[in-house]
């Protein structure tokens, strides 16, 4: 399936829930996150999209943050309601990876990250985030064990989730036995390279009601920026924009960390969740690895976090992956999550990163 | 090499064409001693492509003598060996790439 069809599935989706919207009149503009025209050369991904979901010929607009690209997207959507100047609009996200190479794909993805002083020397992705996990093991001392953990919790959250690329659970002597990609990680610390699409409908408050029953509120948005190159931070142990993003979007919601009932975090790799969950204030620096030990956040535990299955049993289609983040969100809050339902759900977040954390979008969500 | 601002004097790499500190575009290249301590390191098992014939290999970030970081290869040290805390040298490959960008090729390695 091609990337424009996946989006035009999640589109018709989107409107299934919202049986009062007319989908020829109702939305006045789209904004898509993709990362990469490499992978189906196809470029101009804005009016791509919006032909196959049949929505010509409002403004399309493709939104590129690398994997944060459809986090952004969202956030681009919310200015263009709160600025006056539409009512309704789609954000979404789109990615068609897997019918490429590995090698071709861990390229494309590279392209993210610094030209000259990273791909150039031989870097990957999956290397620029060993360099963080071997730095948060020196200082920390967080276990690979503490890592292959959380690919075993978001595998166990993924066998749940009925649009989970790889639904199935996974032991932690497979994740410690599976082969080295880049040292210290495995291939079970990897996310997933999937095909994917995800979409939402944004709209004013006050019109929420007209469209649908089961409305969920964006009450914070955060994005902030950080050195391109990985090596260019002064620290390897935490992600700057996203602690910076994070505090924006608190601070717009008027909530602290400790009121988040539950969260999707961009675990691209599994120490990615592990400082995901110290810079949004789960828990203090260097306590993340503990935090996942505990089983704090299983679906059961006191703050669940990727109860989809994250990028890891999910997947990660790149650009769709921060509205498929608010997607789970919207079920969660909604309870609509079936199997996988948080009990009593009130405040949700999702954590979206671009690259090695040159991006980061963070928003928070509070139901009806 | 790493570029130095000429009005206040802010040392950086990469070089950028216009002072990140205080905006001049008053710059020079300046030296460095091309010593550093090892700040953390991977060892790469499924490399992009063009880096194939090399797998496995170590890349690692070094803060330079400056204070600078750099990300490079490591070579001449059996990864098993490679730790953070080690000191390496920057040394530098004698071919010109023919790909761009066309910059000399540098890498990290024990003393």
């Amino acid at each position: 399936m091609y990337g424009r069809e996946m989006f035009a599935e999640a589109v018709k989706e989107a409107f299934e829930r919202c049986p009062n919207l007319d989908p020829k009149r109702g939305v006045e503009a789209l904004f898509v996150g993709h990362m990469g025209e490499s992978f189906e050369h196809q470029g101009h991904t804005g009016p791509t999209m919006l032909d196959w979901a049949g929505l010509l010929p409002i403004p399309a607009t493709r939104v590129e943050s690398a994997c944060a690209s459809s986090g952004v997207a969202l956030r681009c959507g919310i200015f263009a309601v709160l600025s006056g100047m539409h009512d309704v609009v789609m954000v979404g996200g789109v990615e068609k990876m897997t019918h490429r190479a590995t090698s071709d794909v861990t390229e494309f993805l590279a392209m993210a990250s610094d030209f000259p002083f990273e791909q150039w020397q031989g870097m990957t992705f999956p290397g620029l985030y060993a360099l963080i996990a071997t730095a948060h093991m020196h200082r920390y001392g967080t276990t690979e064990e503490q890592m292959a953990m959380v690919a075993v919790k978001n595998h166990r959250h993924g066998a749940l989730n009925p649009k989970a690329h790889m639904q199935k659970e996974v032991t932690l002597e497979q994740v410690m036995s599976s082969r080295v990609i880049a040292w210290p990680l495995k291939l079970f610390d990897c996310s997933l390279i999937t095909d994917g699409a995800s979409c939402l409908i944004l709209t004013k408050p006050e019109l929420a009601g007209k469209f649908t029953d089961t409305p969920v509120h964006i009450i914070g948005s955060g994005q902030a920026s950080d050195a391109i190159g990985l090596y260019e931070r002064e620290e390897f142990t935490t992600l700057k924009a996203a602690k910076l993003a994070a505090r924006e979007a608190y601070r717009m919601a008027k909530v602290e960390s400790r009121d988040v009932d539950v969260a999707e975090v961009h675990d691209c790799f599994t120490i990615a969740e592990i400082l995901a969950y110290e810079d949004l204030g789960f828990c203090k620096p260097g306590e993340g690895g503990g935090l996942v030990e505990k089983g704090a956040t299983t679906i059961e535990g006191n703050l669940p976090v990727n109860t989809s299955g994250g990028l890891k049993s999910k997947g990660h289609p790149v650009g769709a992956t921060g509205t498929a983040q608010a997607y789970e969100i919207y079920l969660q809050l909604t309870e609509q999550a079936e199997r996988r339902q948080v009990k009593d759900a009130e405040i949700g977040l999702t954590h979206n990163v671009g690259g090695s954390g040159a991006t980061a979008a963070v928003h928070i969500y509070r139901r009806e | 090499m790493a570029v130095k601002c000429r009005s206040c004097a802010t040392l950086f790499i990469p070089p950028k064409n216009v002072c990140p500190r205080c905006f001049s575009t008053e710059l020079e290249w300046t030296k460095l001693e091309e010593k550093g301590r090892l700040l953390t390191y991977t060892v790469i098992h499924v490399p992009p492509k063009q880096f194939q014939p090399e797998a496995p290999y170590a890349v690692g970030i070094i803060k330079l003598e400056e204070g600078l970081h750099l990300l490079g290869m490591i070579r001449g040290i059996k990864p098993e060996e490679i730790k953070v805390g080690i000191n390496l040298i920057v040394d530098f490959d004698t071919d010109m790439p023919s790909q761009w960008p066309m910059w000399p090729q540098y890498f990290f390695r024990p003393p």
